[in-house]
């Protein structure tokens, strides 16, 4: 179990959003969240790299309590995450974007850094982009850029939250199959999304979060095909029809 | 007019120039630092802290600089501060003055940046400061350069305010000019313009970068 999180609440003032969620994760398991905007599927992504804090419960992840205020700075090392609006820093290259933190955390040198930025890059196609700015790329190479800036840290864990919501229809492609490969080398991964395709043919396991709980959960054919809560079914019929 | 008696004064003037160029230097570093400082402990959200910036901004902003400058300068000498020179007192109340200024507008440009950054920096690892360092503060150069120049530029001028405590610049010793042969009107026509010879190429270096960002 690489991620344990037990009974999780936390809430945004008056509101409620994790109400008590559980989750267990293998290595090499690949887990997909399924849900309606606002039923705290981001948040429970967010919670597990400490970018929002919990107000109860336990979050362990590779042996750190994330939990603890005192360690929980510690999770960043484990676990790369890409974000729906890419947050790429702007003033820098793509290769730059990269081995800002192979230097600044990794410690490594200049040759040793661009190095590794050059494998990760090459490895979601975009080596040649190296020296693009990310206001020079399209959406989809921006992502891919975000990807492969997470990666080349070597996290043991990647969150993808909403990665594609935010790309054109035919930009969606290039992403969700870096994402399909990265899950066939065996990376433990957590994906919030509205790719249901994506969610059928990759998760080992669909999570289908409604008002800050996990209704229902189970492979991706079960979920699917025959899901058991009248909450799931709904919400299925809704994005499937659309 | 009184040109030959300006043009025999004019190595006093040219002191006068220098004490006042030494002041604007010190003043503008000195300030720029408090200004990022507060500004940053502005940001941070601190829960004790923001209200004390925040009421040492309102204070200095919404007091006039001269009374500041009077007041610390005699104020420190009622406390029996000996260490207080003039130079000092006039550093410390031009520091806070426009610190105050600086720091708004270090705080616009960090808060024009995407709260976006900061996440993907900390996701990284990246510790707080070389968050600041290597992502934020790059990023909000280009925004706060302008109306930062055109503080200094208010700055340059402010440093005039430091005669009146006896500080020998460009102001002070155009006194003792006019004092000793008249021809106020000439006088200050050459103290103001050597003014302008401080002030006018930091805004020709401003418009040189401004355009240079532009092309890039």
């Amino acid at each position: 179990m690489i991620v344990d999180v037990k009974d999780v609440r936390k809430s945004f003032g008056d509101v409620e959003v994790l109400k008590g969620i559980d989750l267990s994760v293998e290595k090499g398991e690949v887990i997909v969240i399924i849900g309606a905007s606002g039923s705290g599927k981001s948040t429970l992504l967010r919670t597990i790299n400490n970018l929002e804090t919990i107000d109860s419960g336990e979050i362990w992840v590779d042996g750190t309590a994330v939990h603890d205020p005192k360690a929980a700075h510690n999770v960043h090392r484990d676990v790369g995450m890409v974000f729906q609006q890419f947050n790429l820093f702007p003033h820098l290259t793509a290769l730059k974007n990269v081995t800002l933190a192979l230097r600044r955390v990794k410690r490594m040198s200049k040759d040793e850094a661009e190095k590794v930025a050059m494998e990760a890059l090459a490895k979601v196609g975009l080596a040649e982009k190296a020296g693009n700015y990310p206001q020079q790329l399209s959406g989809g190479q921006q992502q891919r850029v975000a990807i492969a800036r997470a990666l080349a840290m070597a996290p043991k864990i990647m969150l993808f939250d909403e990665a594609t919501s935010a790309l054109d229809p035919e930009l969606v492609g290039e992403v969700t199959k870096v994402m399909r490969d990265l899950a066939q080398e065996g990376m433990t991964m957590l994906v919030v999304t509205h790719e249901m395709g994506f969610a059928r043919d990759t998760a080992d396991r669909v999570l289908f979060v409604d008002s800050g709980v996990i209704v229902e959960q189970g492979a991706p054919e079960q979920i699917f095909t025959a899901p058991s809560n009248p909450r799931t079914q709904q919400f299925l019929h809704r994005v499937l029809e659309a | 007019m009184g040109w030959a008696g300006i043009w025999e004064s004019r190595e006093l003037l040219l002191l006068g120039f220098w004490f006042t160029v030494i002041l604007t230097v010190v003043t503008i570093i000195t300030s720029t630092v408090l200004g990022f400082i507060v500004a940053l402990g502005r940001t941070a959200h601190i829960p004790i802290l923001g209200p004390i910036l925040r009421g040492y901004l309102e204070l200095f902003r919404g007091t006039p600089l001269l009374i500041q400058i009077l007041f610390i300068y005699f104020g420190s000498a009622y406390l029996n501060f000996t260490g207080v020179t003039v130079f000092a007192a006039i550093v410390i109340a031009m520091t806070l003055y426009y610190g105050a200024y600086v720091s708004e507008i270090f705080r616009a440009g960090f808060e024009s940046v995407p709260y976006g950054q900061q996440e993907a920096g900390r996701s990284l690892g990246l510790s707080r400061f070389h968050v600041i360092r290597d992502v934020i503060v790059p990023q909000t150069v280009t925004i706060v350069r302008p109306p930062l120049v055109g503080q200094y530029i208010s700055l340059v001028k402010g440093t005039a305010l430091a005669s009146v405590i006896g500080y020998a610049d460009l102001v002070r010793q155009g006194q003792g000019i006019i004092d000793r042969i008249g021809s106020p009107f000439a006088v200050f026509l050459v103290v103001a313009a050597l003014y302008f010879v401080i002030s006018y190429p930091m805004s020709l270096i401003e418009r040189h970068l401004e355009k240079r960002t532009l092309q890039a």
